[in-house]
């Protein structure tokens, strides 16, 4: 072969890969490619001052507050975890959860943001699950607004005096089936509906994601209270050193 | 701690009866990802629609990622969080159980 035919060749494969592969099976975050451009700009856009807020206020656990330092981490790698694990529901498809919750709770919404954005990478670089083009709009619904409800719920239920585990329980959930609506709506902005403009296209997404999260909310609600229950059993001091508890 | 160890108990099997139920109950489904219902449905409102970017690695690969390997990544993801929090619990249950036997004596 001339070097111009194993170019063209070479150009024909590539072009082909790139038409013809169809978008990574997973579940939830929006896939590459299915926002353009504008949107996948405007949402990391949205993003840039939480995680800047986020960042600062890690750096300060790292430097001021050496014992959170191992909460920090055990809150990510279960973000980690449990965004890996696909899990069957009542829908007959499978989906996952995001894991955000314990961190909203112990951390605030920002923080979790950059640990979220950790998670985020690592699936869209090696699992061509969620994409780099839409890491804005998935970081946005998974790694802030959602974390950021969780947050919301948690204090609302603390001043309420609602009981502790009740409550890291309904943040939790809340926190999980708040993202999926999110990404729906994030759907119908870049696909609205012809007829019914991006409310009538919201519903159509919010019927594909939330039965199928529900079941999945209340279990990710369920592993928070556990794992905060080990964590107030075993590191009390920890707990104390970030605030959580007096 | 007694009635936590009972709590922790009682919410794992909720978690697994869960988990476990719609295998049984819809047997047959195919339990595929919500993504891809996601992407019919872009296509439902949409028309046609082709993706302007492909994943790095699938880009990289010419070709989806081998059904096995992903499920090869899905796991190291899982084993590195796991890794960290094991390592951490044990760390604090330890911890605990030496300041328990200091104060005794």
């Amino acid at each position: 072969m001339t070097k111009l035919q194993k170019r063209t060749l070479r150009i024909s494969i590539v072009l082909a890969a790139f038409l013809a592969v169809s978008p990574a099976a997973g579940a939830m975050h929006i896939m590459e490619g299915y926002l353009s451009p504008a949107f996948c700009i405007a949402w990391g856009v949205v993003c840039i001052p939480f995680l800047v807020k986020g960042f600062f206020e890690m750096k300060k656990v790292f430097a001021e507050n050496r014992k959170a330092v191992t909460i920090l981490a055990m809150a990510g790698a279960y973000i980690f975890v449990l965004s890996a694990l696909k899990i069957p529901s009542v829908t007959g498809s499978c989906s996952h959860m995001t894991g955000t919750g314990l961190a909203a709770i112990l951390f605030g919404p920002c923080t979790t943001g950059v640990l979220g954005i950790i998670v985020l990478i690592f699936q869209a670089v090696l699992l061509a699950h969620g994409g780099l083009t839409t890491l804005g709009a998935n970081t946005f619904s998974m790694a802030i607004a959602g974390p950021a409800i969780s947050y919301g719920i948690w204090l609302v239920c603390r001043k309420c005096n609602v009981n502790k585990r009740v409550g890291i329980f309904l943040a939790a959930a809340a926190g999980d089936l708040f993202t999926y609506c999110i990404t729906s709506f994030q759907l119908a902005f870049a696909y609205p509906d012809p007829n019914g403009g991006v409310l009538a296209s919201a519903a159509k997404f919010l019927g594909v994601f939330a039965p199928t999260q529900l079941p999945l909310a209340v279990v990710e609600g369920l592993l928070t209270v556990m794992i905060m229950v080990a964590l107030e059993n075993y590191a009390a001091q920890e707990l104390k050193a970030i605030r959580f508890e007096k | 701690m007694k009635k936590d160890a009972k709590l922790v108990i009682i919410l794992l099997c909720l978690v697994v009866l869960i988990v476990v139920v719609p295998l049984f109950a819809l047997k047959g489904a195919e339990f595929g990802g919500s993504d891809d219902a996601g992407s019919v449905k872009v296509e439902e409102i949409q028309g046609e629609y082709e993706p302007w970017f492909t994943p790095v690695f699938e880009t990289a690969l010419n070709g989806e990622i081998p059904g096995e390997v992903e499920s090869l990544l899905f796991c190291v993801q899982t084993g590195i969080g796991v890794g960290v929090i094991a390592f951490l619990m044990g760390r604090f249950v330890e911890r605990k159980k030496h300041e328990k036997s200091n104060t005794i004596r």
